[in-house]
């Protein structure tokens, strides 16, 4: 028994992991072209921004739930199957990709207007204003955003541990749900709870270590 | 040179049209010390945002020399954004960067080798009175030193024009004297051309060697400031005298 929670622990700090990561890469971007593109932003394109942001907003509004269900065809066309570990983490990355482009837009939407005014002014381009001031400014604001979604998506992990996805969540679905195992639901929650922890602290720890903006 | 030509912008919403300029004109000759001054809704913010090239006119045009500003596009409009050194009101400063690395944004926006950087980089922190402060970050700073770095950041091209808007507007008085000094210490220094738009009397009493009063969007005097404030013509000249001595 041990032995299974020790993987699953793994597992789901696997799954949790590389789907952040997709996540970020993909949501990066969105988020990026979502500010960029708004109607006072550095490079508008309006129909772009009311596009995209249609997009994340329907994907976002579809509980995380059916979302798996419902990419079952495309996780297939992407991994081979629809159940496991390497399907979780299919689903998750593209029902966290809107909820990360949103947090991106969020952070930059935090850095000092008048310093994007003075970047143009002084002559950047669009591009450097992206990777050297809007990027640059907001370092501390990404790093919480990295949290933010790990710890989201240890809890949409869990979900997708109801259609065998593997992790803390489908064991604590299997042993402590089907077979009234309530010992083994609640270790996993323990264990859940000090990995939220321990992500909420340390990433916290990094991110303030990078804010330059207290004396 | 700069000539600004008949210049005119008007801002239209469905209730209401404001004229914000109204075909004004002047010329700024090379090495000119030039306060612009008006109280607010004069029209500052609008002609400062012309002449750093964020804001087309309705009408008229900004010459440098004998380049129209408001025909530039693409490539030659960021390069000619370079020439011109800017100082806000606001700072506005990289905060997650170090002074020396604010200092240098503008030079590395255009690849400057790291060498080079470093020279002019370090030959501006002491122009500017912060040697020793080159890693220190924005948060760090007082107000003054802020503002210093952003002089030294809008010097690092070593552009034509230095505009300032409302340069020390943030800064209490012993603070904006010595912001003040040091403008007047680059100007006779690099012979860098400078304009200050203010809301403050004293500011262009204090340094400049020209002046141009605003009103409702249209320049109403522009002479020498000595000639100007010994006898003054326009209403709101007088008005605006008038409110420096009874503060004084």
């Amino acid at each position: 028994m041990t032995e299974l929670l020790i993987k699953g622990t793994f597992d789901t700090l696997y799954i949790v992991s590389m789907s952040t990561l997709f996540a970020l890469l993909g949501g990066l971007p969105i988020g990026v072209l979502l500010t960029v593109w708004k109607k006072d932003g550095i490079s508008p394109f309006v129909y772009g921004e009311k596009l995209l942001s249609g997009i994340v907003n329907t994907v976002r509004s579809i509980p995380f739930i059916i979302l798996i269900i419902a990419l079952f065809p495309f996780t297939r066309l992407i991994v081979g199957r629809s159940y496991g570990i390497q399907a979780s983490i299919v689903a998750l990355v593209v029902g966290a990709i809107p909820f990360v482009a949103r947090l991106v837009e969020s952070a930059l939407a935090e850095v000092d207007e008048g310093l994007i005014k003075a970047a143009i002014t002084m002559g950047a381009t669009p591009w450097q204003i992206v990777s050297k001031v809007y990027v640059v400014e907001s370092v501390p604001a990404l790093i919480r955003l990295v949290s933010l979604t790990m710890i989201t998506l240890v809890g949409y992990a869990a979900m997708a541990g109801v259609v065998g996805g593997g992790g803390l969540g489908d064991i604590a679905i299997r042993y402590g749900l089907h077979r009234y195992q309530t010992d083994i639901m609640l270790i996993t929650i323990v264990i859940m709870v000090i990995m939220v922890q321990l992500i909420q602290s340390g990433f916290n720890f990094i991110a303030n270590r990078l804010d330059r903006r207290r004396a | 040179m700069i000539r600004i030509e008949k210049l005119t912008k008007t801002y239209k919403n469905d209730q209401s049209r404001l004229v914000a300029l109204n075909n004004v004109s002047a010329t700024i000759e090379q090495g000119e010390f030039l306060g612009i001054i008006g109280s607010s809704g004069a029209g500052k913010s609008t002609l400062i945002r012309h002449l750093s090239l964020i804001e087309k006119p309705d009408d008229g045009t900004i010459w440098l020399e004998d380049v129209d500003l408001f025909q530039l596009k693409g490539r030659d409009l960021l390069r000619m954004r370079r020439q011109l050194g800017i100082v806000f009101q606001g700072y506005h400063l990289l905060e997650q960067k170090n002074v020396f690395d604010n200092i240098a944004f503008p030079l590395q926006l255009v690849h400057t080798d790291k060498a080079k950087v470093k020279d002019r980089v370090e030959e501006l922190i002491s122009l500017v009175g912060l040697s020793g402060k080159a890693h220190a970050f924005p948060a760090q700073l007082s107000g003054g030193q802020k503002q210093r770095v952003a002089i030294a950041r809008a010097l690092a091209s070593s552009p034509s024009l230095l505009l300032c808007d409302e340069p020390t507007s943030a800064l209490d008085v012993v603070t904006t004297k010595s912001i003040l000094d040091l403008l007047v210490e680059i100007h006779r220094k690099t012979n860098v051309t400078i304009v200050i738009i203010t809301h403050e009397i004293s500011v262009v009493k204090a340094v400049c060697q020209r002046v141009i009063v605003m009103n409702e969007g249209s320049f109403v005097e522009d002479g020498s400031v000595k000639q100007i404030f010994s006898a003054p013509q326009h209403e709101m000249t007088k008005l605006l005298l008038s409110y420096q001595e009874g503060l004084l």
